[in-house]
């Protein structure tokens, strides 16, 4: 059930963000999520893709300094409170999220997530009864 | 079998050859006292051999420096007739003047000795055969090897430099087990070798290379001996001191033993000219206590490097310095700190997460001096952990600081987007309008 999310160091270097992209687009790979966390030096771009394992050795090929990250892709109900609770499973087991990004996919909320104790967070997932997303389902978007 | 070419020599006790050491330093002053330029100086400072009582009084003597030999090119430094000189090597004058070395019948012996034992040291025999890749001629690596291995009873193939497959040729047909090699070429023999379809490692004799005369590092010399089969040892050498025989690594591989009967040491602080600690990075400064023709005293050789604390498990007492650090005309001055590229290069190699390759720009931000400090990151290092690359810029700030005395802005960068680490690369632009 987990996902390797797509984790790109960059450079803050104009056009940067549109060379890793074109990369990417003229392989046809389509983006099924991405988020920017930046600081005034260098930002750090995270990917969901149609297909990561060749997204991240299309990268690599080309020198970019990227790695591979397990991530959790959680389904929730596009409901007042649903966000809420599923995060508070979380936090009742203990388990610190290290971050987190949303994207919305065929009307449900997608909730990414990063944890330093996947395992752990596999069983608040199993006993929650959540729906989880599998690298495998992206493959098909 | 012996260990060692000259046991007595080499595993003399160290005060035995610190009395050697001053012996051989008073009747090298006797004889440059006939040298136009030592004579001066010997005068104004009433140097003479009488006056010398300990290696202390070495304090007393001027540095020399490259320009002095260029000043008083060619014969200004000779402390023989000419009639006595029997060869000469010169540098090439690429800035100046060139530079000229002498040397008697002796001397050249001596060479010769000392190149010998280097060899020696490593397991070379007179049963082996020798072949030396030198350009021979006014560079001393051809000659310098040459009388050297032929001194020591090897067969000696002077091959000379280029043409890659009659080297291998040679190789093959003379079955050799040693070279010498500069390492950028030991790596171009073993492509050759390749393309050949011959396999240095199984289909040659070769076990020992004597990689020299160019700065490289632990990481090329292993690549050199996984490519050969061989065991590759650094061999260090420089015109002004004859050339190839100075310091010479054993078969412990770490650190090149300095042949103090042949030269007198010191390490100093390349600003204040004040020695260094043993294990402390500075200029190597040596003078010749072994040498007729040209002796020179207190030479500053610009190598950086340092002495290696402790004994050699070979049993060699002459002390060992590490490989050859840089040329300390690399220094920089930053708001008043003398700082080395090295330096910054010996911390950012210690952290896993970066890449080899980094830059160092300094420019003047509001009438103060800046240093930055660019460094690739690692193939492996976790990028999307923030915190992680936040801790790291902070870890490598912190440490430089603590080694160069300023705080540097440190700044990670994707890979490849520096100028590569092998060959002469751009360490460190000066954007300083007075500089």
């Amino acid at each position: 059930m987990k996902i390797n999310q797509i984790s790109v160091f960059l450079e803050n270097k104009f056009g940067r963000l549109n060379e890793i992209l074109a990369i990417l687009s003229e392989e046809n790979i389509k983006i099924v999520a991405a988020t920017v966390a930046d600081t005034s030096e260098y930002g750090i771009l995270r990917l969901l893709t149609s297909d990561q394992q060749r997204a991240y050795s299309l990268l690599k090929g080309s020198n970019v300094s990227a790695n591979l990250s397990e991530v959790i892709a959680i389904a929730i109900e596009p409901c007042i409170g649903s966000f809420s609770s599923a995060v508070s499973y979380f936090t009742k087991a203990g388990i610190d999220i290290e971050y987190m990004y949303c994207f919305s996919l065929n009307g449900k909320a997608m909730l990414v997530l990063r944890t330093n104790n996947i395992a752990a967070a596999y069983d608040v997932i199993r006993k929650n009864n959540m729906n989880y997303m599998k690298e495998e389902d992206m493959m098909g978007l | 079998m012996k260990e060692y070419w000259q046991e007595e020599l080499e595993t003399m006790k160290r005060p035995d050859l610190e009395k050697l050491q001053v012996e051989r330093l008073k009747k090298t002053v006797e004889l440059a006292m006939n040298s136009p330029f030592y004579g001066n100086i010997f005068k104004e400072r009433k140097i003479t051999p009488e006056s010398i009582k300990s290696l202390e009084d070495l304090q007393r003597f001027p540095f020399t420096v490259k320009d002095d030999l260029r000043s008083h090119y060619p014969f200004g430094l000779s402390s023989v007739p000419l009639e006595k000189v029997v060869r000469l090597h010169s540098s090439s004058g690429t800035t100046g003047n060139p530079t000229v070395i002498l040397h008697t019948q002796k001397d050249l012996d001596e060479w010769a000795n000392q190149v010998a034992r280097c060899m020696y040291m490593v397991g070379v025999r007179n049963t082996d055969v020798f072949q030396n890749t030198s350009g021979y001629g006014m560079f001393t690596g051809g000659l310098g090897f040459q009388y050297g291995a032929e001194r020591l009873g090897a067969l000696t193939v002077p091959a000379a430099a280029g043409n890659s497959r009659r080297q291998i040729k040679f190789i093959m047909d003379f079955g050799t087990t040693a070279v010498h090699a500069i390492p950028s070429y030991a790596t171009r023999l073993a492509e050759v070798f390749m393309e050949m379809g011959i396999d240095p490692r199984k289909d040659t004799k070769l076990k020992t290379m004597f990689i020299g005369a160019e700065p490289h590092s632990e990481e090329q010399r292993k690549r050199i001996e996984q490519l050969f089969g061989v065991k590759a040892y650094n061999s260090f050498g420089m015109s002004e001191m004859n050339g190839p025989g100075v310091a010479f690594e054993c078969k412990e591989q770490n650190g090149l033993h300095i042949w103090e009967d042949y030269v007198i040491v010191e390490i100093v602080n390349p600003v204040t000219l004040e020695p260094v600690k043993d294990g402390e990075i500075g200029e190597m400064v040596l003078t010749t206590i072994n040498r007729e023709a040209m002796p020179l005293f207190r030479y500053r050789t610009r190598d950086l490097t340092c002495i290696i604390p402790g004994d050699c498990p070979c049993g060699r007492t002459h002390r060992r310095i590490a490989r050859i650090k840089g040329r300390s005309d690399d220094m920089m001055i930053v708001k008043g700190v003398n700082i080395f590229p090295i330096q910054i290069e010996k911390i950012l190699m210690n952290f896993k997460e970066l890449g080899m390759n980094y830059l160092i720009t300094i420019e003047t931000i509001e009438n103060n001096d800046e240093m930055l400090v660019e460094v690739e990151l690692g193939d492996t290092v976790r990028v999307d952990d923030y915190a992680l690359l936040q801790n790291l810029t902070k870890a490598i700030t912190h440490q430089l600081k603590d080694e160069i005395l300023l705080t540097p802005k440190v700044k990670l960068v994707e890979r490849g987007t520096l100028p590569q680490s092998d060959g002469k690369a751009v360490r460190v632009k000066d954007l300083r309008k007075n500089h």
